[in-house]
């Protein structure tokens, strides 16, 4: 066990924002088009963080044009370039599956404000 | 062959070229050259391996005598690969081998014996089908017929049935090694291996690996 969260440590990434379910965030991903690579922001909500060390993961959440999108990041993946953290979320649950159901107004999230 | 005893530490996640590869952490060693097996003496040539230091009482009197010449310490798993006779001279008794007999990039067979679990139905076990659990079925996950009538009057020898399932010895075939740390032994391959965490398993270079 010792010796896997250290093989972990090597890959966990210390330079990312702290990030809760409820957040509004920017992953800034590379992707590769041909021999070209390029960063696409994907912006939206995070529903659900999963996994422990270096396998943890965040499902982001956005509508558009209509249609639901949700993708999967590795937290500690290599491809992501940042992530910036636009708006904390007050939510009350740790996986906001519940989203998925909701359209409209109903989908805006509570801003998490400090001292309020 | 090229083999080494390792034992399971689990399984993470490592990145590589952007890419997340599931890997089996494996403990490989450090393992000792117990004894030779030579052609003159024994027909064959071999090494004999063994792994994981334990206490004098719990090792048999005959394998405690082999230690004890070849001023080792005691050892808990024993097991003999097979070498071409020429190599036999590259190893010596008491030499020490570890995951740098690996390199990265090599595919390796592992073999292990799986979780055992315990006594399962022929659905968990066999894949059967089972029954419908609804529209009125009474029948949910029994097996059906087990042969025909008066003709041949018996059942088939290796029917597949319920029974205990698990704890068996099995091979998975072709494991990249994606990586080797030789300082702490420590032996990463892409995939699952056979075993729960802490179970002892035999890592050899493939058999069927495509050149």
């Amino acid at each position: 066990m010792e010796d896997i969260k250290k093989i972990e440590e090597k890959f966990i990434r210390k330079d990312l924002p702290e990030i809760w379910p409820g957040d509004k965030v920017v992953v800034h991903y590379k992707i590769f088009e041909g021999n070209k690579e390029r960063i696409q922001p994907f912006k939206g909500d995070v529903i659900a963080i999963k996994g422990s060390g270096a396998k943890r993961t965040i499902t982001v959440r956005k509508v558009s044009y209509g249609v639901g999108v949700e993708r999967i990041f590795p937290l500690h993946s290599p491809l992501i370039e940042k992530i910036e953290v636009e708006r904390r979320g007050k939510v009350r649950r740790a996986k906001l599956y519940y989203m998925r159901q909701r359209t409209g107004k109903a989908t805006r999230i509570k801003e998490k404000r400090e001292n309020a | 062959m090229k083999g080494i005893l390792a034992k399971k530490l689990g399984m993470t996640q490592i990145f590589k070229e952007g890419k997340a590869i599931p890997v089996t952490v494996l403990k490989a060693g450090p393992c000792y050259v117990v004894d030779k097996r030579t052609p003159e003496k024994n027909g064959y040539a071999a090494i004999v391996l063994g792994f994981e230091e334990t206490k004098e009482q719990r090792v048999n009197k005959p394998l405690l005598g082999v230690f004890k010449k070849n001023n080792l310490k005691p050892l808990k798993y024993i097991k003999e690969v097979r070498v071409n006779p020429e190599e036999l001279d590259q190893y010596e008794i008491g030499q020490k081998l570890g995951a740098s007999v690996f390199e990265v990039g090599e595919l390796v067979d592992v073999t292990g014996r799986t979780k055992g679990r315990g006594f399962q139905g022929g659905v968990k076990r066999h894949g059967f089908r089972g029954f419908p659990d609804s529209h009125g079925s009474r029948y949910h996950r029994a097996g059906g017929s087990i042969g025909s009538t008066t003709f041949p009057g018996r059942v088939f020898k290796g029917k597949t049935m319920p029974g205990h399932t698990g704890d068996e010895r099995v091979t998975i075939q072709n494991l990249e090694v994606v990586e080797v740390d030789a300082e702490s032994n420590l032996l990463m391959v892409a995939g699952a291996v056979p075993g729960s965490a802490n179970s002892i398993v035999f890592v050899k270079q493939a058999v069927k690996a495509v050149v």
